[in-house]
This record gives structure tokens, C-alpha cells and sequence, in this order.
């Protein structure tokens, strides 16, 4: 008798763990660094069975490496808000999201229905946000503060030799709101745009001998910053916030003519093969405790209600001293690139770079 | 033949037919399918050449061009300038343990990562670096030095990274030649120049042309030294190519501009060869 029982229990526990690899799948993530720090990937394997495999990368890997497979190897990615409706009309790289399996209360509404807005084609809505962030400027506030307020005072001769951006498309939109123009409500003239841009291009060459050196990555940028060689920089807001930490001097300001405001979202790619752990993955990863993990992590904040209640406080206070409300305000948030528009930017920052 | 052997033949033919026709006929096919085609709108495509048109009437990418051959040609020549003497020394002089310690100590730099390679050039020649900060202690400069972020720091990583595709074939043909040669030049009357000059380079001759091609090719083809250590300046054809691919979603003018480069560094080999009269059979034995 006794055998008999132990041997239903062995064929039970068999069958559950069976019932365990028909519902466990891997999740293929494509993702920035810091958005799937490995404590949240071990909660979320032990609740849920799943496996995640993360892949890090930015914006524009992220759809090259989708465009190269037509939207297949991976199971979710995290592109920008505003490259996701011009990659997909131009390649078809996403698949839509089925709201209804995202539990839309985590989120804070307003990004919630922004986003939507922004990531729908043809009345599907392909991505909800994940991280939201800025751009803006920087600097070493003892040696910069008073001469760099805006981008375009990088180009300051009293900080000739010392300064630092990328040679990315940030930095042309940056330099255009600086210089008086708004490159966002030219989006949809290629002509008013190429204009607008040629402006830039005229500054940026002009400015050239003042730039130490196009930084590439973060990690190049930190060590320009953290060594002194480079006093003001335009970079992301996380960037200043951690050398903060080290240096009290050094800090993210944003600038006069209005930071640069990004929202990183969830986007299901075309050929993914497990939306169901996908899901699972952003209502797991917008829990508030969970979402203040990835905070922790990334240095950013995350369009998770509720989550900034388990924020450090030392982050807080560096967000409150880089944004007075009215600097909130003034955030300009990036609206969807039409498809072509790299072209014309494309032309531009290859022509600064060659400059002499 | 003999069906037997002939059978050996096709097996070993195959692996070698597999990865030609795989890894370079097949995607090269593609690729250059890929740069006839022109964008004129969303998910529209005309076939055309307007995409080598672009790299022919935008001078930039012309200019980007000359400027990555011109400088890739002076890093092969430094190279050589370099590798000879070194590789002359661990042939003829050092004999047995020593030319085998020096040639290891050659090769020791590539056991780590070309990144991590060049990242060693950036702690060495930043503003806050190493050689800035021993040329103050030395008082030969009272302010930091900036040697980063230039042309010549592209082409000292460029040297460096390449070094031993030069040395390789150079000892390897220096060893093969005979002393009693050299020796019996020296007792013709030949002077320490005229024996380097009449005899030893002529037979270095395809080692040198082999070692030039592959650090040639190296220098041209290589994206991360020039990107890394040229900063704002770092103008490299490469680079290029990346940024269409990558970041303007550009993938036709990508490809045509990979097809130039193939084009165009085969043309330079081609020419060189003609000029130092050597023919590709001979240098490849």
C-alpha cells in the first residue's frame, strides 16, 4: 500500500514538472544595460519558470539586428517611443501588443496612453513604456556652471578644449531648439527639415575645434568627465547623476532651452516566439518593488505608479536638483521619426565629422 | 586519376568549396543585389545605380576614402620600416632560445583583445595618462599633454595591431636564407649595405610583399583602432559603412560602399604588385 502511494507521488510530482517545461519558455530580451538587472531576471525566473536571456544594445542595433531577421531572435525589445512607428512602417519588424494582457493599472497613465498614442500604426498600438529619461548637459559646475547653460554654450571659447557630445541625432535636435528653432514641428517637411538642419551643421562645424572628442559610449564619457579632461558634456541625465555621487561638483543641469525627453518602451518583434513570457515580463517588471530595482539599476525612473515611493533618496534629490518643476516643463519629448528622416541627419553628421 | 584518390580529392575539396561559396561568394551576391537597390518610398525599391552614383558625386566619401588608403599605405610602410630590423635580428643574429624568446614577446600582445589593446593606448596617451604625466614629472612639459584624439595616435594603434602579420612572414623567409649567401657576398667586397641591398631584401622579397598585403588589408578593413583613438577626427571609410548599416538604417548605400572598398583595395594590391614587379604566384610560393 505504502509503495503504491509513494509511486502515485513520484508519477504526480512527474507530471507536474512536465506541466513546468510545457508552460516554462525562454524569453529572448533585447535591451539596454541596467534594464534587467540580474537580481529582477532571478525573482522572475523562481516566480515564473521562465528563462531570460538578455541581450544589451541601444536604439539603433536594436532595429538593425531585428531588420536583419525580419523581426525574429528575440521575444521582446526595448526601443525608444519614437523609433518604433518609422522602423515599422519602413520594415515591419514588430508585431501589436494585446493590452488587454498588460495590466495597465502599474502604469502611470498619462505615459501610458502617450506612448499608445505615439507607437500606433494603422489603429494597432505597438508599445507601452518602460524607462523614461532626459538629455540635456553634463558638467563640472565649479569650472562650467556659469558660462554652459545651453548646448550651443558648449561651443564657448572659454571652454574651448574641454567639452564633449555625441555625433548622434540628440545632439543635432539639441543645437536646433538651442539656436531658436523647433526641428520636432519640421518633422513632417523633409524640406524645412533638411533647413533646419543645415543650420546645425553650419554650427557644429564652426563648433568642432572647441570639442575635445565625440564621446561613443557612456563609459567613455564618464571617464572624460571623472578625470577632468572634459568640463561640460551633452549626455543623459543618469550619467551626471552618478559621477554626482562621486564628485558633488559634477552634476546633470538641464538646459536653458529644454531637456531632451526619451521614453524606452516594450515592443513585441515581429517573429518572437514567446509572448506569453514576454507579458509576464512587463506586468512583472512594472510592480512597483520591482520596477524601483531597475530605477536602482539604471539610474532612470520608470513609468511604474507608485515606484518612486521605494527610490533611494540620494536619487531623488539629484532628480529634484536637476529638474525645478519648471524644468519639468520644459522637457521636450520626442515625437515618432517619420520614416526617412536618417537620411537627411545622416548626411549632416557625416559632413561635421569630416570637417577639418 | 584513380577513383580512390580522385574520391580523396572531392572530400578534401569540399570543405574548402562549402565555406567559399557559404561565407563569401554567396553573401557577396547578396550584398551587391542589396546596393543596386534604390529607395524611393516607404517599402518601394527601384533597381538602380544611384547608390554608387552617391559615392561618386558626394566628394566626402571620395575624400573619406583616399584619406583611409593614404593612411592605411603609411602604416604598412611604418610597419615594415619597423618589423624588418626586428625581424633580422630574431633570424640571423639570435639564434635558437633567444629568437624564439623575442619572437614570443612579439606575439605576446595578442593574446589579449584588439579592444583591450587599444583601450592600453588610451591610459597611455590621455590627457591624464601615463607618457602626459611622465613629461611633466620630467619638466619637458608644464601642462598636461593631449596625444589622443589624432592622427598620429590612429597610426601608432594601427602599427601596433599589426606588427606581427608583418614579422611572421618576414622571419620566415629570412631564415630560409642561406648564411654561407651572405657571407659570400661580404667576401665579394659588398659593404653591410650593399649585401642588405642585393641580397637580403630580394629574397625577403615575397615575404615582405605577403606581410605588406595582409597588413594592408588589416589597416583598411579595421574599424575599431581609428574609431576609438582618432575621436573627432577619426575619419575612416569603415566607420562608414557601420553608420549606413547601423545607425541610418541605410543599407543600400552601405552595401555599395562595402563593393567600393572591395573594388577599390583590390585595385591598390593590384597596382602595387605592378609596381614592385612582384606577381601574386611568386609571393605566395
Amino acid at each position: 500500500m505504502k509503495n503504491q502511494t509513494v509511486k502515485l507521488a513520484a508519477i504526480g510530482l512527474a507530471m507536474a514538472g512536465l506541466a513546468q517545461t510545457a508552460n516554462a519558455d525562454t524569453l529572448r530580451l533585447l535591451t539596454w544595460g541596467g534594464y534587467a538587472p540580474e537580481d529582477v531576471v532571478a525573482l522572475f525566473e523562481e516566480e515564473t519558470g521562465h528563462t531570460v536571456e538578455v541581450t544589451k544594445s541601444n536604439n539603433e542595433e536594436m532595429i538593425a539586428k531585428l531588420r536583419a531577421t525580419g523581426g525574429g531572435g528575440f521575444d521582446l525589445a526595448q526601443p525608444s517611443q519614437d523609433r518604433i512607428t518609422g522602423p515599422q512602417l519602413e520594415f515591419g519588424i514588430y508585431k501589436p501588443i494585446d493590452v488587454s494582457k498588460i495590466d495597465q493599472g502599474q502604469f502611470i497613465q498619462s505615459m501610458l496612453g502617450a506612448t499608445m498614442a505615439n507607437t500606433t500604426v494603422e489603429g494597432e498600438v505597438y508599445g507601452v513604456p518602460h524607462v523614461w529619461g532626459t538629455s540635456g548637459l553634463v558638467m563640472d559646475t565649479k569650472a562650467a556652471g556659469d558660462i554652459v547653460k545651453d548646448y550651443t554654450d558648449l561651443c564657448d571659447p572659454a571652454v574651448a578644449g574641454k567639452v564633449s557630445y555625441r555625433l548622434k541625432r540628440p545632439t543635432l535636435i539639441g543645437f536646433a531648439f538651442a539656436m531658436g528653432m523647433d526641428p520636432f514641428a519640421a518633422y513632417s517637411d523633409a524640406d524645412a527639415y533638411g533647413e533646419v538642419m543645415s543650420k546645425v551643421e553650419a554650427k557644429l562645424i564652426e563648433c568642432k575645434s572647441n570639442v575635445k572628442t565625440y564621446w561613443g559610449g557612456g563609459d567613455e564619457l564618464m571617464g572624460l568627465v571623472r578625470s577632468g579632461e572634459v568640463v561640460a558634456s551633452m549626455a543623459w541625465d543618469t550619467g551626471g547623476w552618478k559621477l554626482n555621487a562621486d564628485n558633488p561638483d559634477i552634476t546633470f543641469v538641464a538646459p536653458a532651452s529644454g531637456a531632451l525627453g526619451w521614453i524606452d518602451t516594450f515592443v513585441l518583434p515581429a517573429k518572437g516566439q514567446s509572448d506569453n513570457a514576454a507579458y509576464a515580463w512587463i506586468n512583472f517588471v512594472m510592480r512597483p518593488e520591482i520596477a524601483a530595482k531597475i530605477t536602482a539599476a539604471a539610474g532612470n525612473f520608470t513609468a511604474s505608479q507608485g515606484a518612486d515611493a521605494y527610490a533611494e533618496d540620494a536619487l531623488k534629490a539629484r532628480y529634484q536638483a536637476s529638474f525645478p518643476p519648471e524644468a519639468v516643463d520644459n522637457i521636450k519629448w520626442y515625437p515618432p521619426v517619420p520614416a526617412g528622416l536618417e537620411a537627411i541627419e545622416g548626411g549632416v553628421l557625416d559632413r561635421v565629422k569630416a570637417a577639418q | 586519376m584513380q577513383s580512390g584518390t580522385r574520391l580523396g580529392f572531392y572530400l578534401l575539396l569540399t570543405p574548402l568549396v562549402l565555406w567559399l561559396a557559404l561565407l563569401i561568394v554567396i553573401p557577396h551576391i547578396d550584398m551587391f543585389l542589396v546596393s543596386l537597390r534604390e529607395r524611393v518610398g516607404v517599402r518601394q525599391y527601384e533597381t538602380s545605380f544611384a547608390n554608387y552614383l552617391t559615392f561618386f558625386t558626394e566628394p566626402l566619401y571620395i575624400w573619406t576614402f583616399v584619406r583611409t588608403a593614404v593612411m592605411s599605405v603609411l602604416a604598412t610602410i611604418i610597419t615594415l620600416l619597423i618589423a624588418f630590423p626586428v625581424s633580422l635580428y630574431i633570424a640571423k643574429i639570435a639564434r635558437g632560445r633567444l629568437g624564439q624568446v623575442l619572437f614570443v614577446l612579439c606575439l605576446i600582445p595578442f593574446y589579449v583583445s584588439e579592444l583591450v589593446r587599444t583601450f592600453g593606448w588610451m591610459i597611455l596617451l590621455r590627457e591624464t595618462g601615463l607618457v602626459s604625466n611622465l613629461l611633466q614629472w620630467a619638466g619637458l612639459a608644464d601642462q598636461p599633454v593631449e596625444m589622443l584624439y589624432n592622427d598620429a595616435a590612429i597610426m601608432i594603434g594601427l602599427v601596433y595591431t599589426s606588427m606581427l602579420f608583418m614579422v611572421v612572414p618576414l622571419v620566415t623567409t629570412l631564415e630560409s636564407l642561406d648564411d654561407s649567401v651572405i657571407e659570400a657576398g661580404y667576401d665579394l667586397g659588398g659593404n653591410g649595405f650593399s649585401v642588405l641591398r642585393e641580397i637580403i631584401i630580394p629574397h625577403a622579397a615575397p615575404g615582405i610583399v605577403s606581410g605588406s598585403i595582409v597588413v594592408f588589408m588589416l589597416s583598411l578593413g579595421n574599424y575599431l583602432t581609428p574609431t576609438i583613438l582618432g575621436g573627432k577626427d577619426s575619419l575612416w571609410f569603415t566607420e562608414m559603412i557601420y553608420n549606413q548599416f547601423i545607425v541610418r538604417f541605410n543599407w543600400e548605400l552601405g552595401a555599395a560602399f562595402g563593393f567600393m572598398l572591395l573594388i577599390l583595395s583590390s585595385l591598390i594590391v593590384w597596382g602595387m604588385l605592378k609596381l614592385t614587379r612582384q606577381s601574386l604566384e611568386e609571393t605566395m610560393g
